[in-house]
Parts: structure tokens; sequence; C-alpha cells
């Protein structure tokens, strides 16, 4: 299955939180891993419920977001779509680590 | 500013050790909005360690629902009073905790800008007798109208009120969690830490370290001080949920803390002070494994001062219809779906279910029928299958709740021997001795006694009379 992953956006840097995201990054990758597809949609609200319905019905796989609440975190698992958390950096650089499978869940980009 | 005074030599106090000593959340921000340092509170409250915070934009350790909106900080920029809002927070437990910011410009002896302080403070405590107030049978996330759950209600302000170890017990599902965080919530400690950890979550080496903390140097990889939870839940709570799978090293370790309230972090001969109070949970059989040798006897007795049993869900009557309403609410709001309730033929299969696994199994069943339906009511189609056939096997007449398979007839609330001639079960014994051990302590002085005990002082004289004390 060719993957589909959504990066919660906040100016140039992975959004803080979830459930405050106006922008989000999509990419479609191919089965070398490598995106042959991107978009960025500005969403109409800020919401974790449109959010998840947005990543539901974009059937997207993975989910790289900053704080996400439990309760969106479970139902997200729940629909088998992986979610890192806490992931704190420029979302162009996260990218990158996602695509070289060095991303983890609370990659700090910014630490000292 | 003079550089001493009253003997105070300003310059050489560790800001650290100043900052730590605040019981609230501060973290101190550079004027490019990254954090420079916090003291411990807000490292319990975010989850984030200082260290890991140092350098880290201030927004994506606090993650306040402000921070992208509209930032106290950028907006507080060339004012000389301080901001207070309120706004809530995403910890690293991914638990959204209610609180109110403030934030003050930092400026130097020239009064030069250099910086932020800001103040975090949990206020979900004030939410709670908010909702409280709203749903009466809604107590700090408990929902229940049954008498058992109504007298675990009644109990709940008396034991909130001591710092005794509270041991909670109950099978999967009945809501340890929450009774855990009810009895932070309503206690002096409310503005303390909650610190909850899983004894079964981590091997035990790192579980030791992540306890009690260690020094720099005690083993390969432990390159800083880590303070430990202990440390860290002082003034406030330490949650040790599945306290069954503690090793037993670390048994003695944590009965070493119950009796003095000190203990070493790895790799250290200095002991750490710390008053933390202690909630031990489990739904295993501690009893058993003293038998089989594989929980100390020693330790069970120090933590089963104040013992609660949460009852299953299929004895709690129609707490099941409340929750059902609950939760069939909760889900319609959280997926953006109008769903009125249940039909008819879906009532007696939820109602007539055995509920293994308790409530977070009602909650699931409800979750997963509300996502499934289309329609304005659930049908008993939208439930999962098993349930229709557990109707099939258990027909509502034939269901008998004090023989099922699943009963098991432990007594909610026990406390360990009141006096000889106590019944460990009698709430009406237990509240004449807390009477009576508070006049004692007291010397007689009934004001002193009531206030002991956290009521009021006409409280107080009706329950001497009801028990006759005095």
């Amino acid at each position: 299955m060719t993957e589909k992953v959504l990066i919660t956006i906040y100016g140039k840097d992975v959004a803080p939180r979830f459930d405050y995201t106006s922008e989000i990054f999509i990419a479609s990758l191919n089965d070398g891993r490598e995106v042959v597809e991107s978009k960025t949609i500005v969403m109409t609200s800020a919401s974790a419920e449109e959010l998840c319905h947005m990543i539901l019905s974009q059937g997207v796989t993975d989910v790289i977001c900053g704080g996400i609440e439990d309760e969106f975190y479970q139902y997200l698992k729940w629909k088998r779509v992986r979610v890192l958390d806490s992931v704190i950096g420029p979302y162009e650089d996260v990218l990158e680590l996602f695509l070289a499978n060095r991303l983890a869940q609370g990659s700090n980009l910014f630490g000292a | 500013m003079k550089k001493e005074r009253w003997g105070i030599d300003y310059h050489k106090l560790d800001i650290r050790e100043v900052l730590d000593s605040i019981p609230m959340g501060v973290a101190l921000i550079g004027l490019d909005l990254r954090i420079h340092t916090m003291n411990r509170f807000m490292e319990a409250i975010t989850g984030v360690d200082r260290e890991d915070a140092y350098g880290v934009p201030c927004r994506y350790i606090l993650r306040n629902s402000l921070c992208t909106k509209k930032c106290p900080a950028t907006e507080n920029v060339g004012k000389e009073d301080s901001i207070s809002v309120e706004g809530d927070i995403i910890n690293l437990a991914r638990q959204k905790i209610p609180v109110m910011i403030n934030i003050s410009e930092l400026q130097n002896v020239d009064g030069q800008r250099v910086g932020f302080i800001e103040t975090i403070e949990d206020i979900s405590l004030v939410k709670e007798v908010d909702q409280k107030i709203q749903d009466p049978y809604h107590h700090y996330n408990i929902i229940g109208q049954s008498p058992q759950m109504e007298e675990i209600f009644s109990t709940l302000q008396l034991i909130s009120q001591t710092d005794s170890s509270v041991f909670i017990t109950g099978e999967t599902g009945t809501g340890k969690d929450l009774l855990a965080e009810a009895i932070h919530h309503s206690s002096g400690r409310a503005n303390g830490p909650f610190i909850k950890i899983n004894c079964g979550a981590l091997p035990e080496n790192l579980l030791e370290s992540e306890l009690f903390g260690h020094r720099r140097g005690a083993f390969t990889g432990a390159i800083e001080d880590k303070p430990g939870r202990f440390r860290l839940a002082n003034n406030g709570i330490i949650y040790l949920t599945e306290i069954g799978d503690l090793p037993l090293p670390l048994q003695v370790k944590l009965l070493t803390f119950l009796d003095d309230k000190e203990f070493y972090p790895l790799g250290s001969n200095k002991p750490v002070k710390s008053n933390a109070r202690v909630i031990a949970a489990t739904h295993r059989d501690l009893d058993e494994m003293v038998r089989q040798r594989t929980f100390r006897q020693d330790l069970m007795f120090r933590l089963k001062v104040v013992q609660i049993e949460l009852p299953p869900l299929r004895e709690r009557g129609d707490d099941i219809r409340l929750l059902m309403n609950h939760f069939v609410q909760h889900f319609a709001k959280t997926f953006n779906k109008r769903i009125k309730g249940f039909s008819s033929d879906a009532i007696p299969v939820m109602l007539n279910y055995p509920y293994p696994g308790n409530v977070r199994e009602l909650r699931n069943i409800i979750e997963f029928a509300v996502n499934l339906c289309q329609d304005d009511t659930i049908h008993s189609a939208h439930l999962s299958s098993y349930l229709n056939e557990s109707l099939a096997v258990n027909k509502p007449e034939t269901v008998d709740r004090i023989r099922h398979p699943y009963y098991s007839p432990n007594p909610f609330l026990k406390r360990r021997s009141l006096s000889k001639g106590a019944n460990p079960f009698d709430w009406d014994e237990m509240e004449r001795h807390m009477i009576i051990e508070a006049l004692a302590q007291s010397r007689g002085n009934r004001t002193g006694a009531a206030k002991l005990l956290g009521w009021g002082r006409s409280t107080f004289y009706r329950k001497m009379k009801k028990y006759r004390v005095g």
C-alpha cells in the first residue's frame, strides 16, 4: 500500500497543537518512499474533529503533529492511522527525517 | 536594586532552586520566545524535562491553546502590567489541562526588556466543580447514581482530607485512574502535581530510574541528573498503577519511602525527601500474590491504609443507562453526528450484557455503534455481534446478577483495623472513629477537630450527635 503522510503545520514548522491547526501538508509517497505528489491545504476552521475527518477521507496513513489529545490519538490509531506526535521542528526537515525512517515520536529538531 | 539586603545576596541565589520552590509552573522565556529554564512544577505539568526544553520555542513546550492565536507574550510587549488569561495546555501524556496563564516582562537592572516570565496554574479543580454543579451525577469525571457509587462519592471528601496511602482495587475498566484523579482534585494537594506511573510498563532497571531518579554517571547513558517521579510529585500525589507488577527489589525501596518519606536516587548516597502522597491501584489479587511470595506482605499492609473497591459495572444497576446516555452524547458530539439515543431493541441488549471490561468496554461499544450509525437512533444492528449473541444466552428474565459468573462479593470500602471491634466495612463506625481521632488530635477542641476533617462546624456537631460522641 502506498503511503500518504499528513503534517499539521504552522508557518514553516510543525503546528504545536493538533486541534488548533489551520494548515496541513499532505504528501503521497511511492513504494520507494519518495514524494510523488504534495499539497498544502488551508482549513476553513481549526478543529480536531474536522481534521480527523479530513485524515480519514483523504486516506492518510501517517500523521505527524505536535500535541494531540489522547482521545483523538486513540481514535486515529483505532482507524489504523499511524501517529507520530510531539514532533518539534521545521516541517520540511521533519518530512526528510520521516522519509529516511529516522523520525520518532517526540523528535525535537530545535533542541539545544 | 541593592545587591544585598537583609543578608540575602541576590547575585548568589541559585535561580533554579528559587523557581523550584514556587508552587506553580514557572518558565523563563527569552525575547526570541525560546525557553531558558523552567521549574519542577512546570516539568510536572508539561511532562517535559527542563534540559530538553532549553532553547525550544515555548509554544512547543507549553502547547497552550493561545500560542498560535493570541500569544500572551507578544501581546504583552511593552506593557508594564502582567496579564492573566485562561486557556488549556496539552501535556506530553496527551492530557488537556485547563490552566490560568500569567505573563510578565522581565527587565534587567538597567530597565531593559530581556524576556518574559510565564506562570501556569492548573485550574482543573475549578472547572470540575463548575461541571459538577451542572451535572449532579458527575463527580470529578466519574458518573454514577447507584448506591455503591453514591457511597464512594460521599467517602471521597473524607479520604481526601487525610494524607494516608490509598489502595484502589477493582476489575479492569472500572475507573481506578479516574478515582485517583478525583482524590487528587478534592484534596488539599489539588494545586500540587499528580504524577501517574504504570509499574508494569517498564523493565525493572528503567523503572527504578523513572521512579526514584538517578545521579549523573550512575550507569552508562546517565549523562545528567534525573529527578525521578517521586521527587516530581513533591507536595502532590504519586499514583502507582498496576502496583502488582512492581518488581520485588523496588517494593523494598517503596516500603522505605512509605516509612521515611525519603529515598536514594540511583548512584547517590544522599537521601532525597519528598512529601508525596501515594495512591496505588491494581486489578490483581494482592493477597494471593502475597501467598505466592511475589508481593511483600509488609508493603501491602502499608498501602492498604484506606482501601476502595470499585464495583463492576454489572452491579451498578441504573448506572449503565446513565453511562449509555453520557457516552452517546459525547461521541455524537465528537464525531459530529445527530444521534439522539438508543432504539427499544438496542436497550435490552445493552442492559443485559455482563460487561467484563466494565465502563471502558461500554465506552468502546458505544463508540463503535456511533461510528457505524448513519441514523438518528442506535439500533441493535449497530452493536457488535457478540452483544446480540450474549442477549440470546442471557435472556433478560433469566439474568441473575448475584449468581453471575463475573460476580465477586467484594466489599467496596475497607479501612484496615480501625479498632479491634470495628466492622471494617461499616462506614458509620469509620466516621465515628475519625471524629474521635480528630478530637484526640485537637485535644478536645471541636472547631479544630472539624477543621482537621475538613467539615463545617454544624456538620461536625450533627455527626457528633448522630454517633453520640462527646
